[in-house]
Parts: C-alpha cells; structure tokens; sequence
C-alpha cells in the first residue's frame, strides 16, 4: 500500500479544519486503514508543531505603530482640533472635551429647532449615551500623549524627584497649580514633569513612577460643562482613571495594572490636600 | 472602549457644518477599532514576504496608508484578510525595488533580534538551543519560493482560513490548498530527518 494522492488535500484540510462533516467521515475511515496516510499526516502534524512557536511571529515595533497612529491621526483630526480650526466658535452650551460631539449635536441647532419627539430622543441620548461616550476621544489622545512621552527624550521637560522643583517649574507655563505631592515612600517617586497638550490646551503633565512603568497624570482646570464622575477605562492596553478635585480634571495614563493605578489615585489625593 | 462602535453612526445626526468632520473621525475610530489590531500579523506578513525588517515597515506604513484611504471600500468582511490583501500588495508593487535587496538574510540576523520571552529564560543551553532553532525555522521559512511562503505564513502564523488565504492571495481556494501542502511537503524534508523521500513515494 502507498500513499494516496488523492487523499492528501483531505489530510490537511482535515488538520486544519478546513472539512465537513462528510468528509471529514470519509478521511477518518481511510486512515484507519491505510498506515501510509497515516504517516503523512503525523508528519504535517510534526511541521504544524515546529511552526506553532510564538516567536516565530513578528510584532511590529513601537516606532512603526506609532508613525502609523500619528498617520491616521493626520488622515482625521479629532473632532476638536477641526473644530477649533473652523471659522464658527463654539457655543457656551457645546462642550469642549473632545468627544463631547454627541451632546454638540444634541445642542446644535437642528436638534433645537426640533418636534417634541426630537428632544425627547435627545434627552434619551443625553442621558444614556453621553455618560459612555463623552471621554472617548480624550482618552484616545490622552494615550496617544501616553505613548508619545515615552519614546526617548519626550517624559519630561524637568527631570526632578524634588517636589519642590517640579511644581514653581508650572508657574508661568500653566494658569493653575496642580498639586505635586511626594510619594516615593508609597512606591510611586515623582520622576518630573512636562508641558503638554490636550484638545488643543497647555496642560501639566506630572510623571510618576512604578517600578517600571511610567503614570503620567495629566491635569486641567476642569470645564463647566465636564461631568464630575470619575472614570476608569481600558484602552489599546492602557488605564486610564479621571477624577476632578478643587476644580482641576486629572487624568492618569498608565500600562500599570487598574487596581494600582486606582492605589495611585488614592494616595495622590490624599497627600494633596494634607 | 464600552459603548463605541455601531452606536456611533446611528446617534451622531450631525448638522452640515459637523457632518464631514465627524464622518471623518467616526471613520477614523472605526478603522482603529476593526484594523490597528491586525498591525503584528501585517508587520508578520510583510517581514516574511520582504525577507527585510525596514522594508516590511515601509510596507505596513504603506499598507495602513492606503488602507485608510480605501476603507470606504471595506464591506465589513474579515477585517484581517482585507488589511493583508493590501499588505501584499504593497509588496508586490515595492517588490521590484526590493529585488537586489531580496537575497535570503544570513540567519544571523535572526539570532540578533530575539523576543524578549527567549532572552529571559535562565538557562543559557536552553536560550542557545531556541535561538538556533527559532533562527533555523526562520530561515527555512524564508527559503521557500514566494506563493508557498506566504501560504504557509497565512495559514501557520496568521492562522487563516483557507477562504480567507484564497482572499488575500486571490487565487482559488483548491490553488491554496495545494500550495499549502506543497509547502509543507517541503518544509518537511527540510525539517523532518528522513521524512522527504518518504512523503513523495
């Protein structure tokens, strides 16, 4: 007996499971009784085994995922950044966070000028909608700023774990004052800080660390129109908490683990009003 | 993210100022949603079509570029078989700027770049044995002739259906499947002491 050509197509699409039902019915019972086919398929087993490692694959670096980011990006400004640049300003009630464009659309003037069963949609949207999807774009460009300062050279624009240093460093570049409390003996050190940007505003970026992950906290004066919940999300692998305290909106960037960037929050909020 | 995805387009009634820019960024958000995810199997792709780490970055650059710009054109069908259908096309047309280039890397060049899962083990016999065998593998990947190769790489390393192979490499599915096996074959008697002849009797 010898191998049958006929049945080889089946033996692999039988490994890979490519097969149905009835043929898969048909192949089996040749293998039983042909030790030949047998064979071939231990040996295509036997290839599959050897290519299965991991590291075979290649992920693609950092560098390259981030051009590629920046990319797209430039392909599709975030809403406020278009938005800032149109010749129509913003309306007091238009929400300027990014992502806020949900609760824009609501209050702009076709959903003004609406029939009742048009505010009543947008009560409806306001009320289960927004909650969910007013951070999104702020906490895309939160991680991508996340990301930016961790390639080489970008963490900080004053590299001090003196307290004392980092925080006068904000006067004159920032108009608020955000608390810059030590933390090192609870195991997040200050590490610096640097100016930033978000939806188009300076805002202070305070960097900590834990072991050897980076949180960057970035602060802002918080809107009038900025929800005063916290938030906590997961993004493309990165936590991120918000919270707003004496009129400041923190957001803490991370790829530390939820739970201790929540730790994190804790103390820092503790040790800045102390 | 909670919430995102198909609720966006229906929610958003933007007036005609809002319209295009939020088109704009609703389609941005979606293509990093249903795409960016696909970057390593891209980059895996193009480093084992182009035998070339920078030229495989060119080409997913490339590849995401004109993804964006064409993804009016995705049907909402395999997300990853779309994207690498356009990764290989952007290295078959770099493919003739590539050609002095395309000679087979020294598996060296493997060894250099190891993951850092295999540099961590402790044991330095261990490390030395799988960067050995890493690289050969690599490299015996590499040797194969082109339509073998990236069959194999689709349905090995990328994990994809013969459909969505046949998609990618537009040829007929029976096309892929005889690839396939041809490829095997090959790395078998490469691979497997004693196994080639064996197979083809």
């Amino acid at each position: 007996m010898s191998l049958h050509p006929d049945k080889v197509p089946l033996i692999h699409g039988l490994v890979d499971g490519e097969l149905d039902a009835a043929n898969t019915l048909a192949i089996e019972a040749h293998l039983k009784t042909c030790p030949d086919c047998r064979g071939e398929m231990s040996r295509i087993e036997a290839v599959r085994e050897m290519l299965g490692s991991a590291a075979l694959r290649e992920p693609a670096p950092a560098a390259l995922r981030d051009r590629i980011e920046a990319l797209i990006e430039a392909e599709a400004p975030l809403p406020v950044t278009s938005r800032a640049a149109a010749p129509r300003t913003a309306s007091p009630l238009r929400p300027s966070f990014a992502g806020g464009e949900i609760t824009a659309h609501i209050f702009s003037r076709r959903w003004a000028s609406g029939a009742f069963a048009g505010v009543a949609a947008a009560f409806l949207m306001l009320t289960l909608v927004v909650p969910q999807l007013a951070y999104t774009g702020t906490e895309d460009q939160l991680v991508q700023s996340h990301v930016r300062s961790l390639l080489a050279g970008h963490l900080l624009d004053v590299a001090t774990s003196n307290r004392h240093v980092v925080k006068p460093w904000f006067n004159g570049k920032v108009d608020f004052a955000p608390p810059v409390p030590e933390l090192a003996d609870e195991g997040f050190p200050l590490v610096g800080g640097r100016l930033d940007y978000l939806d188009d505003h300076e805002v202070a970026a305070i960097v900590y660390r834990r072991r050897l992950h980076v949180i960057n906290l970035f602060v802002r004066p918080a809107r009038t129109l900025s929800l005063p919940v916290g938030v906590a999300a997961r993004r493309e692998g990165y936590s991120l908490l918000r919270w707003t305290a004496g009129g400041l909106e923190y957001w803490a960037v991370s790829d530390l683990d939820p739970r201790e960037l929540q730790l994190f929050h804790q103390l820092y909020s503790a040790r800045s009003t102390s | 993210m909670i919430g995102r995805g198909p609720f966006r387009p229906r929610l958003v009634r933007p007036d005609r100022d809002d319209r295009a820019q939020s088109q704009d960024y609703a389609k941005a958000e979606r293509f990093r949603a249903t795409m960016l995810p696909h970057m390593d199997a891209a980059y895996t792709l193009a480093r084992y079509l182009s035998r070339d780490p920078s030229a495989a970055e060119d080409i997913v650059q490339d590849a995401f570029l004109r993804a964006y710009r064409g993804f009016e054109g995705w049907r909402g069908e395999a997300a990853k078989a779309w994207l690498l259908a356009i990764v290989r096309n952007c290295f078959l047309n770099k493919a003739s700027d590539m050609a002095a280039r395309a000679t087979a890397q020294p598996i060296d060049e493997w060894a250099g770049e190891l993951p850092p899962q295999l540099v961590e083990r402790t044991n330095p016999e261990t490390v030395l044995a799988d960067k050995s065998e890493v690289a050969m593998l690599r490299a015996t990947i590499e040797q194969l002739p082109e339509p073998f190769r990236e069959t194999l790489v689709l349905r090995e390393l990328e994990e994809m259906s013969y459909k969505d192979i046949a998609t990618v490499t537009r040829v007929p599915i029976g096309t892929v499947m005889s690839r396939l096996a041809r490829a095997r074959q090959m790395l078998a008697e490469m691979l497997l002491p004693g196994a080639g002849r064996e197979a083809q009797a």
